[in-house]
């Protein structure tokens, strides 16, 4: 039955109280058994809170068998917390975590088309290339595609230069992240497949407030 | 599968039999102990209702009017039973007609495994007859879900189903069978039960510092209150829990899906918490300096208005769902874990404590309530009967003993605050999700869960009118079940709302029934229908001591409205007597 009585106030689409925060870019790594469907349950957490995926990438992970999810979404912190606790309740996610862009190194590749004939003409254009960091890929007669590798700001930084210059087609991957602080996941697999697994396996945030790395 | 492997840990059996994938799957369920399946046939699960045939004497199966019913009942099996239920039907319409029951079971956190046929394999993804994207369409409101395809993943795939049902905090399973996987012949090694799957954790690890930290907390509480949901019972923690509050002393008040966990009449249960719950335990919430939630989830049912909700109390949260701890309501001490592990440890951990002021708080609101509402609701200077009275006769001849299944609405509300339960899983209703036609289908269920306990079921008109087919599958089965319509010709708690709310704007709630004596005489149930007081007491015992099923309808008054409440927005503080 729908609400008679309108409040102003302002509340998270997953609850919660957020006067006073602000959203920011995040960081949701997510271990996950190699399952059918899966990316399914996972985007349906996001969708269902009408929460935008900005950029998601899915990967094997340094353990055979076992995939990665990278997934940046712009929202406040205590959103966040929630939805990553939703994602590690599935049955087939082993593990979740979120981190901001200053815990991780991150990086995102674009490819940009440019008309061979405009490259070969207008020598600006590969100094510019040059000090974007970007290479060509394929050099064909009619066109030129160039790969360049980095944060959003300098993939974007390179759509804008090579505009003028009649850019014919851009695309750019979703985001890959590592997680500075991480010592990776052998050790906690080993745990998870133990029949009772250690504290540290199953911790949560309240026992790692004091540490440097976000974990539930 | 690839991590199924680790999931066994018996060693592998090493004589093998040559079956079909039905056959594998109906031995599966004998061996979790099914022994009551709720379902529909068709054509895609055709081969799984073959093997059935030969089954009969090993696997009740109920055959009911819609899937609906079948899955509602399987969650009324699963709530008085204490054990996974069961449901199968077929492809495409017979799997759609699961989703409400499976979004109920998901939110109430009952244990099901649903059995849906597929098409063949080869057809998957053609627009084939009676294909749908089972699994796509029921990923939000299922636990766990899975496509086979192939026989030889059916009992390894059957056992991560059941442990992942009943585990942790329990929810409906749905496994999806294509048809050649039915017929396909394997060696079956034997049942092997799951017991662990890697990526997933049933119940996180208590933390012996959070208990300490609870038991300082309500050990130095002048006013702690308890809040406690289904957790206790699916925990089956009743006996920890009843310990823990008796030791403590503290008043313990209930979400509807906690009724019962421990008696109507202990001393120290003070009602029921939410909306249309009892004045005290929700005025009092904001005035409690600790807050100990056991097994709830503070849904906006409970908590009214957020922001106005127990901000001066510290809040102890007990859950074995990680990520039911700071959703709602931040806790000041999460204690994660089962409660049936965590109760007894915080009880051993606090001091014996009686608190007599504060308990006689309770006891004053109550008193007001009870001049204000109560007294009025089960003795009425009306002419018309009330519900609550209906209730009110009722207690006197169960004793408190019966299970009481309700649909959604006026008279659930008004069933979940009267009506005595002085056992553990006495209390079926749709808490989460609401939904209408819960209650004639789940009370079919709770029977076949509880097959010595007498079930009553409290319908509205309205609600009845959506699973009556289900009378269909009373009349088959044998079963008894009591009914009881509480008829007010209305959708009375929706007319509520527009008579509180829309100005009296009584838009579309007028609803007109079908005479339901006559109805049910139709599936050769007995009935009767009554609309005057002095007719109350003898018509229930009649209906209570008949051999078998039977209908009662009660005329009440039209215009009836359950108080107290919260109006939608408020404050738990600012519930409302009239
Ligand atoms: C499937 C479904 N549809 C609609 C509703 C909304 N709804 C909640 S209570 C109610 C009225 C129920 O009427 P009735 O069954 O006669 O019970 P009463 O409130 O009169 O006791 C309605 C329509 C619902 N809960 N479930
Ligand atoms: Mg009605």
């Amino acid at each position: 039955m729908e609400n008679n009585h309108k409040t102003n106030h302002k509340v998270s689409p997953a609850g919660g109280d957020l006067e006073g925060a602000s959203k920011k870019e995040f960081n949701i790594t997510i271990y996950t058994e190699n399952q059918i469907g899966l990316l399914s349950r996972i985007a349906i957490i996001f969708t269902r809170r009408k929460i935008n995926i900005d950029s998601l990438n899915t990967s094997p992970s340094e353990i055979d068998s076992i995939h990665r999810f990278n997934i940046v979404i712009n929202e406040y912190e205590e959103v966040v917390r929630k939805l990553t606790r939703q994602i590690e309740k599935q049955v087939e996610v082993l593990k979740a975590y979120y981190h901001t862009n200053e815990d991780v190194i991150w990086q995102e590749l674009a490819l940009y088309k440019v008309s061979t004939d405009v490259i070969a003409e207008k020598v600006s254009v590969e100094r510019l290339l040059r000090e974007n960091g970007a290479r060509a890929v394929v050099i064909r007669k009619d066109y030129t595609v160039f790969e360049t590798t980095g944060h959003r700001e300098e993939t974007d930084n390179l759509i804008n230069i090579l505009q003028p210059y009649g850019l014919i087609e851009f695309v750019r991957s979703a985001r890959v992240a590592i997680i500075k602080d991480s010592e990776g996941f052998n050790s906690k697999l080993r745990e998870f497949e133990r029949l009772e697994p250690g504290e540290e396996v199953i911790e949560n945030e309240y026992l790692n407030q004091g540490q440097k790395v976000f974990t539930m | 599968m690839e991590t199924a492997q680790e999931t066994l840990t018996a060693p592998a059996a090493t004589e093998t039999v040559n079956v079909s994938g039905s056959v594998a799957l109906l031995e599966a369920l004998i061996a979790e102990g099914t022994d009551t399946i709720f379902g529909y046939p068709g054509g895609a699960i055709m081969p799984i209702y073959d093997a059935l045939y030969d089954y009969n004497d090993k696997l009740n199966h109920i055959l009911v009017r819609h899937e609906q019913g079948g899955i509602h009942a399987g969650q009324g099996y699963a709530r008085t039973s204490g054990k996974v239920g069961v449901v199968f039907a077929t492809s495409g319409p017979g799997a759609t007609n699961l989703v409400t029951g499976l979004a109920d079971a998901q939110i109430d956190s009952t244990p099901l495994v649903c059995i849906t046929g597929q098409v063949f394999a080869h057809l998957l993804g053609t627009d084939a007859f009676q294909e749908t994207d089972v699994i796509n369409i029921t990923t939000p409101v299922t636990k766990w879900n899975y496509q086979v395809t192939d026989a030889t993943e059916i009992p390894e795939v059957i056992a991560k189903a059941f442990y992942i049902a009943r585990s942790g905090r329990p929810g409906p399973v749905l496994i999806d069978i294509t048809k050649n996987a039915q017929i396909q012949l394997f060696d079956f090694p034997g049942y092997q039960p799951c017991n662990h799957i890697r990526s997933y954790r049933p119940k996180p690890i208590v933390r012996p510092q959070y208990i300490q930290q609870a038991a300082e907390l309500i050990n130095s509480a002048q006013k702690p209150f308890i809040l406690f949901g289904q957790g206790v019972i699916l925990g089956s923690a009743e006996q920890e829990f009843k310990a823990f509050v008796e030791k403590s002393g503290i008043p313990a008040a209930w979400t509807i899906l906690g009724a019962g966990a421990i008696p109507s009449d202990h001393p120290q249960n003070v009602g029921m918490l939410g909306m249309h719950g009892n004045y005290g335990p929700n005025v009092l919430t904001n005035e409690c300096d600790v807050l100990i939630a056991i097994g709830m989830r503070f849904d906006d049912r409970v908590t009214g208005r957020l922001d106005k909700y127990a901000k001066q109390a510290k809040v102890i949260h007990l859950d074995i769902d990680p990520a039911e701890i700071d959703k709602n309501v931040k806790s000041t001490v999460p204690v994660w874990g089962d409660c049936k592990e965590t109760l007894p440890m915080l009880t051993a951990a606090i001091e014996q404590k009686q608190h007599t002021e504060w308990l006689a708080k309770f006891n004053d609101y109550t008193r007001q309530e009870v001049e204000a509402v109560i007294h009025n609701e089960l003795n009425p200077a009306t002419e018309e009967m009330t519900m609550g009275e209906v209730i009110k006769h009722l207690n006197e001849l169960t004793n408190g003993d019966a299970v009481i299944v309700t649909d959604v609405g006026q008279h659930q509300m008004v069933a979940c605050r009267y009506a005595k339960f002085n056992k553990t899983r006495s209390n079926v209703t749709s808490g989460g999700l609401g939904t209408m036609g819960f209650a004639l289908p789940a009370a079919i269920g709770a029977k076949f869960g509880a097959q010595d306990r007498e079930v009553v079921a409290i319908i509205g008109d309205g609600g009845f009118q959506m699973t009556l087919q289900e009378l269909g599958t009373v009349m088959q089965s044998g079963i008894d079940v009591k009914i009881i319509i509480l008829n007010n010709r209305f959708l009375g708690m929706v007319r509520q709302w527009q008579e509180l709310f829309n100005q009296r704007r009584y838009s579309f709630v007028d609803i007109q029934s079908p005479d339901f004596v006559t109805l049910a005489s139709a599936y050769g149930i007995p009935g009767k229908s009554i609309d005057s007081r002095d007719d109350l007491p003898s018509a229930l015992s009649e209906m209570l001591n008949n051999k078998g099923s039977y209908l009662l309808e009660v005329i009440v008054t039209k215009e009836n409205n359950v108080f107290p409440m919260v109006p939608q927005g408020c404050s738990v503080s600012e519930i409302r007597l009239k």
